[in-house]
């Protein structure tokens, strides 16, 4: 039989958990009926975890389930996970939720008077679960009980014999153990992580003087699983939200429907408009025109009838409106028409996985046929550069995933040309980009536009001047007689050199 | 003063199980001559009564009464322990 199973790959059943992303970065769930261990410091959610994991097997398909509690009160953890909005004390009087209390009381101390073992606490365990059919069973902590008693040796031969019955039950079990440090040993005693079959580890790192929380499978025994770590957030009101990176990358569509970009001699440039499900960055300096374009895309798609969404990361409410309505739009009217809802946040509010999860449920909720975000700069500041690419990537398969335009907006550091850090790091990413650009040319600063790329299409290669009134963006001739505008470096070039420049290549 | 009560928590007749009782009745027997109560609870069939008494290991021996309350675990081999921890030297009869 033993021989048989190590011969031929065994198909192992998974079980849902339910957890957000968890699924997806777990190909399908925890193994079914076996033992999984959740390794992670202190503050690394492993609690939430385990009483997630049960909470929405209840939620979503009635399953009981079962906590073992080594750790903290139940009391405190009906408490702790009510913010959660898991009503745990109703679900152990309808039958479906029930503790296993093993938390060590104040004052307790243990005299030993010979030989013993665990039995009563597996006989508990297996009352409980027999009380609600349990199908889920999480552990917290089962390396606490290391600290309470002595003689560890036969601590640790009752937690193998621990986990051997829990895997007899048929329950699909969680069981936490603390570790002492990020990315070090999986747990502190060195004995848990031999007897599950699959291994998670949470991870609360401080990068940057950011924190972030990650999660990786590292190991399960006999099935797929993703690789690498994952972020995740745990959120008021939801628990754990994993953010699979990699989800919906694979699938993008993509079309031709051109739609505008609320500037007619800015279709012209891009060939006859963006493209509808494309990301567009619009990349410049301060002052360049990057929220008047923002503006211009959100107009042009109320004009032809669209749903649009404006997450705007600098600019309060009253300001944007305001400037909009420099520029002859009114807001307003068009949230009254619930053709646009503009989202303004602080970036520092919230961390930047939350930032993701709150945009895409606004996207969810409202159905935009564009999104703007203005600008994807203002959120660097609140998270490390690595977390930063995951944003991006994250944020912008979700967007074209949905079969929408995104406008994104990125500042450069220096007001004559150079690159942002956003763009270096999603210019692989969008479809098209823009650059606005401050030009001085005798003695002004002149304002200049390129599309410098247009995935999929022709597009115009000029460096053209623009002007900015009441009526919004006018874009007029190519700055013909200026070079080295985009490396922020103008020159300009006498109308004689340009000339023998033009006769040298002659446009047909 | 009152008779104590000592309540046994085994898991099932195991060997350890027996050899917990057997020592047990030997303490009594031998050191309170007699004045006690004896109950032994097997938390295989009564698991919700360990569930409320947060038996966690068994052997565990608790005596409720009289106050204060207190526990040990373990086959009750180590007898003077099981006596002092138990709070019940004063109840043993004097050696002569």
């Amino acid at each position: 039989m033993q021989n048989m199973e190590m011969r031929e790959p065994v198909y192992i059943d998974k079980l849902e958990t339910g957890i957000a992303g968890f699924d997806f970065i777990s190909d399908g769930g925890l193994p079914k009926s076996r033992v999984t261990l959740v390794s992670g410091s202190a503050g690394s959610a492993k609690t939430v975890l385990a009483a997630q994991f049960l909470a929405e097997g209840i939620r979503r398909a009635g399953e009981g389930g079962v906590f073992v509690t080594l750790e903290e009160s139940p009391d405190d953890i009906r408490r702790n996970m009510a913010g959660f909005g898991w009503a745990i004390e109703d679900w152990e009087e309808q039958g479906k939720w029930a503790f296993v209390d093993a938390s060590l009381q104040p004052g307790e101390e243990i005299a030993v008077t010979g030989s013993y073992d665990f039995g009563a606490f597996l006989a508990r365990i297996e009352h409980a679960v027999r009380k609600v059919g349990a199908k889920r069973l999480s552990v917290d902590s089962l390396g606490a009980i290391l600290t309470r008693l002595p003689d560890a040796a036969t601590i640790r031969q009752e937690i193998f014999r621990i986990v051997m019955a829990l895997k007899k039950m048929g329950v699909t079990a969680v069981l936490t153990a603390e570790c002492p440090e990020n990315y070090d040993q999986i747990s502190r005693f060195g004995v848990e992580e031999f007897v599950a079959d699959n291994v998670i580890v949470l991870r609360n790192v401080l990068e940057e003087e950011k924190r972030r929380r990650t999660i990786e499978i590292l190991k399960y025994r006999g099935a797929p699983h993703q690789k690498g770590e994952f972020p995740f957030t745990v959120l008021p009101a939801e628990g754990i939200i994993v953010i699979p990176l990699a989800e919906i990358q694979l699938e993008q569509k993509s079309s031709n429907i051109r739609i505008t970009s609320g500037n007619e001699e800015l279709d012209e440039l891009c060939g006859g408009g963006f493209f509808r499900d494309s990301i567009i960055l619009v990349s410049g300096a301060t002052g360049t025109g990057k929220t008047l374009m923002t503006a211009e895309f959100i107009a042009g798609g109320v004009k032809h009838d669209e749903r649009c969404l404006l997450f705007a990361f600098e600019e309060s409410r009253e300001q944007l409106f305001r400037n909009a309505h420099g520029w002859g739009m009114n807001f307003e009217q068009m949230e009254k028409e619930e053709k646009l809802k503009v989202v303004c946040v602080y970036p520092e509010t919230i961390g930047l996985e939350d930032h993701l999860v709150n945009m895409e449920r606004e996207i969810k909720s409202f159905k935009p046929n564009r999104v703007a975000v203005d600008s994807l700069s203002a959120l660097e500041r609140v998270s490390t550069i690595k977390g930063f690419r995951e944003f991006v990537i994250s944020l912008t398969s979700f967007i074209k995933h949905q079969e929408i335009a995104g406008l994104f907006t990125a500042t450069t550091a220096s007001l004559m040309g150079g690159t942002s850090i956003t763009e270096t790091h999603i210019s692989t990413i969008t479809d098209s980009i823009i650059l606005l650009r401050y030009v001085e040319a005798f003695g002004e600063m002149k304002r200049g536009l390129t599309v410098l790329k247009m995935r999929g299409s022709m597009h115009n290669k000029d460096i053209r001047e623009f002007n900015i009134d009441s009526q919004g963006m006018h874009i007029g001739k190519p700055f013909r007689n200026v070079s080295g505008i985009l490396a922020g470096n103008p020159q300009l070039l006498a109308p004689g050199e340009f000339e023998r420049l033009r006769d040298l290549f002659p446009e047909n | 003063m009152n008779k104590p009560l000592l309540q046994l928590y085994i898991t099932g007749h195991t060997p350890r199980s027996e050899r917990a009782i057997a020592n047990l009745r030997r303490i009594c027997e031998e050191k309170l001559d007699g004045r006690y109560e004896m109950v032994i609870i097997d938390v295989l069939e009564r698991p919700q009564l360990a569930e409320d008494e947060r038996i966690l290991v068994t052997p565990t021996l608790i005596k409720p009464l009289p106050l204060p309350s207190r526990r040990v675990i373990g086959d009750l081999s180590d007898m003077e322990k099981v006596l002092s921890e138990l709070d019940l030297m004063s109840a043993t009869k004097p050696e002569n």
